[in-house]
């Protein structure tokens, strides 16, 4: 029993992006948010949020710091949530253009898949999450194409999947962080939660 | 599933769309480029986005004359090389080259004083774009005239094109500082705070309530090496511009980095340093080692010696 008294410890993949907003999410969602650059910043932590922003920034930064392989790990084990740019670096396959990933989740992705920040926009619709209907912030979202059998589509729009679920692993091709409606960022705290019993 | 409803007409949400690109940024490095082969060395080296423009600043000041939007097929050119975002300079007030730089799907249109103003009263009416606007400023009743105005990102002026960061430094601590006095006023100080900041009275009791802009707030003109881009991080910048400071050798002239494969690596260090800098910046370990790998760096114009006739950052007010 005394491991559930102490308050959970969710990394954020902080290389670069909206990373605060992700604690800031965290902190409300009952969690302790923990900034992570280097990979032995992984060391201790219950779970990880790959946040948005450059996939390709932090696909670089990656590589060019042996972060990669030790990330690829430790997603394989423990519960992940990635939000655009993160969804990204999760999936099996990313197209236009091609480029690595971690391949923790069974999707392909498409990159700017809905074109530029012109045609960013804010969508609100019917998700399985309990509550009612969710706010979706997409800016210069991806697009998953398919994903494989053990994934859960908990949100689609237009027929495409942007928020779902594979075990431990969450990935939303939207912002929730952006929005002030928590209940997606409660949902992974409360994977992190059952993941540690 | 019931039938999405989009709310991309508010204005609000256009606001948010606008705020959220710049969130994304957070954290990175923009870089200048004035041609294909530069915007792919920014983004092999991990650049969040490009501004492309016909000229980077040091070159400006020194050939002279006027200097306008980019031309549309280099800005086209370097959106079809890159997948990351791409910005471009519009001149202050010229709402029409704005118009041009929207249509041509410019992810983040710069109202820069770096080119030459096309109005000497008037910025550009920002809300009415549905693209995103970054706008300089030198203090915090400058940002928030900006903010008004629609901009969804400000950044610290500095002098272009100079390498010499002592203006960044100025104009970032000035507005910190400003920010944080305003926290410590009465609920009735805070209209005479507006007046003197000469900054509507929503956006002044906003900071005063929260010690922040309510839009990110980055730090250009004269980021030249890692060092500089760590030091505007830990004086409060959430993101880098870098201008000249990557691709010039000598003053006017840039590294040729399509036909010279020694110049294409110093720029690529050089790249490569400030982006690490930037994510590792408050880490000294990590700094020097980057900052050791760097070959050569843009070799500078000493701020305090430029005429003030001839500062780019007075253009706008």
């Amino acid at each position: 029993m005394s491991q559930t008294h102490t308050p959970l410890r969710i990394g954020v993949l902080a290389i670069q992006g909206d990373y605060a907003a992700h604690a800031a999410a965290l902190t409300e969602a009952g969690a302790t948010a923990i900034e992570v650059r280097k990979p032995e910043e992984l060391e201790g932590i219950d779970g990880l949020i790959l946040p948005g922003g450059e996939s390709t920034t932090m696909l670089k930064f990656l590589e060019k710091h042996h972060f990669f392989d030790a990330l690829q790990i430790y997603c394989a084990r423990h519960p992940v949530f990635g939000t655009c740019a993160g969804a990204i670096l999760l999936a099996r396959e990313v197209r236009n253009p091609t480029q690595r990933s971690l391949g923790v989740l069974d999707a392909i992705v498409e990159r700017n898949a809905y074109g530029r920040q012109i045609d960013s926009s804010i969508l609100v619709a019917e998700s399985s999450l309990p509550g009612g209907p969710l706010e979706m912030v997409f800016i210069r979202a991806p697009r998953i194409l398919e994903v494989g059998p053990s994934v859960d589509v908990l949100a689609s729009r237009d027929g495409y999947p942007v928020l779902v679920k594979q075990g431990n692993i969450m990935a939303a091709t939207f912002h929730p962080e952006l929005s002030t409606d928590r209940r997606v960022h409660r949902a992974f705290v409360q994977a992190v939660t059952a993941a540690r019993r | 599933m019931s039938e999405a409803i989009e709310k991309k007409s508010v204005t609000s949400t256009g606001l948010r769309l606008k705020v959220g690109l710049a969130e994304m940024l957070k954290g990175g490095v923009i870089m200048d480029v004035m041609n294909v082969e530069q915007a792919r060395i920014a983004e092999e080296a991990g650049a969040v986005s490009v501004m492309a423009l016909e000229r980077v600043p040091a070159m400006i000041r020194a050939e002279g004359g006027v200097a306008r939007m980019a031309r549309p097929s280099l800005i086209k050119q370097i959106i079809q090389a890159v997948s990351i975002p791409v910005m471009a300079k519009a001149r202050i007030g010229h709402f029409a080259e704005a118009q041009i730089l929207q249509e041509l799907g410019v992810d983040f249109i710069d109202e820069s004083e770096v080119l030459t103003p096309a109005d000497e009263t008037h910025h550009i009416d920002k809300h009415a774009f549905t693209t995103p606007f970054v706008c300089g400023a030198r203090n915090l009743g400058e940002a928030l005239r900006r903010i008004a105005e629609g901009a969804a990102m400000i950044r610290t002026k500095g002098e272009a094109g100079t390498g010499d960061v002592v203006h960044a430094v100025q104009h970032m601590r000035q507005i910190t500082r400003e920010m944080r006095a305003l926290t410590v006023l009465s609920e009735q100080e805070l209209f005479a705070a507006a007046k003197e900041h000469q900054a509507p009275y929503e956006l002044v009791r906003m900071v005063a309530q929260t010690g922040k802009l309510p839009v990110p707030n980055f730090s250009a003109g004269g980021i030249a090496t890692p060092a500089d881009a760590a030091l505007m991080m830990q004086l409060g910048a959430e993101a880098i511009f870098v201008g000249s400071g990557i691709f010039m050798k000598e003053r006017a002239t840039p590294l040729d980095v399509e036909k010279d494969p020694k110049e294409r690596e110093e720029a690529v260090s050089r790249a490569k340093a400030i982006v690490t800098a930037t994510t590792h910046y408050n880490d000294p370990k990590i700094l020097a080692e980057v900052s050791e790998q760097v070959t050569g760096t843009m070799k500078g114009l000493a701020a305090a010696a430029i005429e003030e006739s001839q500062l780019l950052q007075t253009r706008g007010w």
